[in-house]
């Protein structure tokens, strides 16, 4: 159900992302989302990668701290009131979201987006129960 | 294990005996031979002639780092350059180097006593020393080195640097003794660990570390994850290099000064009064056995006590404890005195937290500002910034509760810290004073 996101801690500094993005072109690795959450001296860059080992181990190498979260991608319908639709069963089942954003890719007609949830668990059974979509690791990155 | 049977389980009676010949004759020597101590003496209307017992040597100048600095180069050496040897120059952390001179005998002196602390710390014939101090000025390689050879054992030279080269020697040469900076090993465990070397399928029985001050917390974590028994150095170039006090193996309990070489004295920095034993104040030493550069009552700026209880190893000298800070590293922020030692132990406390740090204190207006960077380790990181900012309030949080004095954190990328190589810079004062 889940995938795999990681994350990497930047400084607020000019030019570490570029940095990351620099490292991460020259391993041949295709990044399929992105978001960046940042505070006034530090930020965590959230990245879904089609080679996620190999994205990690060098940017390691190049002496970034990397982490990995599981999170998931949701099939979310694209007209208004589609990600609200989720949000309100997420809200009536008290599940709080911690962060999310949009995925490059469409799922035919519907958009995607990586939701970060804690727990996890508890969040995949209420979607499941509401009929919402949730694309798996493999067939998000087949598409 | 004991080197020198005769000279380190020396009764107090005996050894004072012999202090105080070598003190007089010291004394004599610098009036003699340097322009400085003789003008010195002279300001304080004393005279060799006056050192008639060992209390005595309080009435005696003390000697800083400034002095030092004043007849830099070689004006404090007591003999001709035709008998000097060797020159080192101390690692000039504080500002400029201050040059130091040895005599023939001076090296033989410093390896006894080097041979002596490595024995000390565990080492023996037989055993593989990796001597990972920096070769060269600094008196850190070539001390370990030349008490190696004395001692009978291998020593590999491996010098600082080239980390993913020792890495690869430890694993293949099969090292028994690491003498390292603490800072340095720690580095190496990282290094090994990206390497796939476990430092538990490498053959280390001690460690011997020092050159920068470093706390009990952190000894438990380098035994921890070096897998080895740990003990703390002492020693500066001003008054030997390395080898002039160290933690038996036995106790690791306050490192024993080799006393028949060198007389310490702990003093108020502010009063310059003597201490008693047991109170916390800046060491002093005299040397009473070098021949080109003899230190009278040099100030160390290093923060210790001394202790004169026996000790299980057998050894009858002084213990000095542990350096908890420099009476000139220590920082005054809003009137709370703080050393980085201090810092260190709140971080190694908290949970997840590297022992990777520096302070930063800055004034905005007339107020101090103390900012502690901290590397953030794997085990402390998140994806979440709110995770991350609690880290930060939690050690701002036990900074104020331990040490009275408010500390804005600040998490920053590993390695950003330079630690690698010789000493790190644990401090940036920025104040204008």
């Amino acid at each position: 159900m889940q995938v795999e996101q990681i994350s990497v801690f930047l400084e607020n500094k000019s030019g570490r992302l570029s940095e990351v993005t620099g490292i991460l072109a020259e391993a041949g690795v295709n990044i399929r989302a992105l978001a960046l959450a940042d505070t006034s001296d530090f930020g965590v860059l959230r990245l879904i990668v089609d080679h996620k080992e190999r994205a990690i181990q060098t940017l390691k190498d190049n002496g970034f701290t990397v982490g990995k979260t599981e999170v998931l991608a949701i099939e979310v319908e694209d007209r208004p009131g589609g990600l609200h639709k989720i949000l309100e069963i997420l809200r009536g089942n008290g599940i709080n979201v911690e962060y999310m954003y949009a995925y490059v890719r469409q799922s035919g007609k519907n958009a995607i987006m990586i939701f970060r949830f804690d727990p996890i668990e508890t969040a995949i059974k209420v979607l499941q129960k509401n009929a919402v979509r949730i694309i798996d690791g493999a067939t998000l990155h087949a598409m | 294990m004991i080197y020198n049977m005769e000279f380190e389980t020396m009764p107090r009676e005996a050894l004072e005996a012999i202090q105080l010949r070598r003190l007089q004759a010291t004394v004599e020597r610098v009036y003699a031979n340097v322009t400085f101590y003789r003008e010195k003496f002279k300001q304080n209307k004393v005279s060799p002639a006056d050192i008639r017992s060992l209390d005595d040597l309080q009435r005696l100048p003390f000697t800083t780092k400034q002095d030092l600095r004043d007849n830099y180069p070689f004006g404090m050496f007591a003999t001709p350059m035709d008998l000097v040897v060797r020159i080192h120059a101390s690692s000039g952390t504080t500002g400029q180097p201050t040059v130091v001179g040895y005599t023939a005998r001076d090296i033989q002196t410093w390896a006894q006593l080097m041979a002596r602390a490595l024995m000390a710390g565990g080492a023996d014939r037989g055993d593989i020393i990796h001597n990972a101090y920096g070769y060269g000025l600094f008196t850190g390689g070539l001390g370990v080195h030349y008490g190696a050879e004395l001692l009978g054992a291998s020593v590999i030279p491996v010098s600082g640097g080239n980390t993913r080269r020792q890495v690869m020697i430890m694993k293949d040469f099969g090292p028994t003794i690491l003498t390292a900076t603490p800072s340095y090993s720690l580095h190496l465990v990282e290094v090994a660990e990206e390497m796939g070397v476990s430092f538990k399928n490498l053959k280390f029985k001690f460690g011997i570390f020092g050159a920068e001050p470093w706390s009990e917390t952190m000894r438990a974590e380098i035994e921890r994850k070096l897998n080895l028994v740990a003990v703390d150095i002492y020693g500066l170039s001003e008054v030997m290099g390395p080898g002039v006090a160290i933690e038996c193996k036995e106790a690791k309990r306050g490192l024993h000064i080799f006393e028949d070489h060198f007389i310490p004295e702990i003093i108020d920095p502010v009063t310059l009064q003597r201490l008693p034993y047991g109170q916390k104040g800046e060491l002093v030493f005299t040397t009473i056995t070098k021949e080109a550069f003899p230190v009278i009552r040099y100030r160390t700026r290093d923060i210790c006590s001394l202790n004169p209880e026996p000790c299980i190893c057998g050894r009858t000298h002084l213990r000095m404890s542990r350096v908890t800070g420099r009476s000139d590293d220590m920082l005054i922020i809003r009137g709370v005195n703080v050393f980085p030692s201090q810092i260190e132990s709140v971080l190694m406390d908290t949970e997840g937290v590297t022992p990777h740090y520096q302070l930063i204190v800055d004034r905005e207006g007339a107020l101090d500002v103390l900012t502690v960077r901290v590397e953030v380790g794997e085990k402390m990181f998140s994806d979440e910034v709110k995770q991350l900012q609690a880290v930060e309030k939690r050690i701002s949080h036990n900074i104020k509760e331990l040490l009275g004095v408010s500390a804005s954190v600040k998490l920053v990328e590993p390695k950003t810290i330079a630690r690698s190589e010789g000493k790190a810079v644990r401090v940036i004062d920025n104040r204008k004073l």
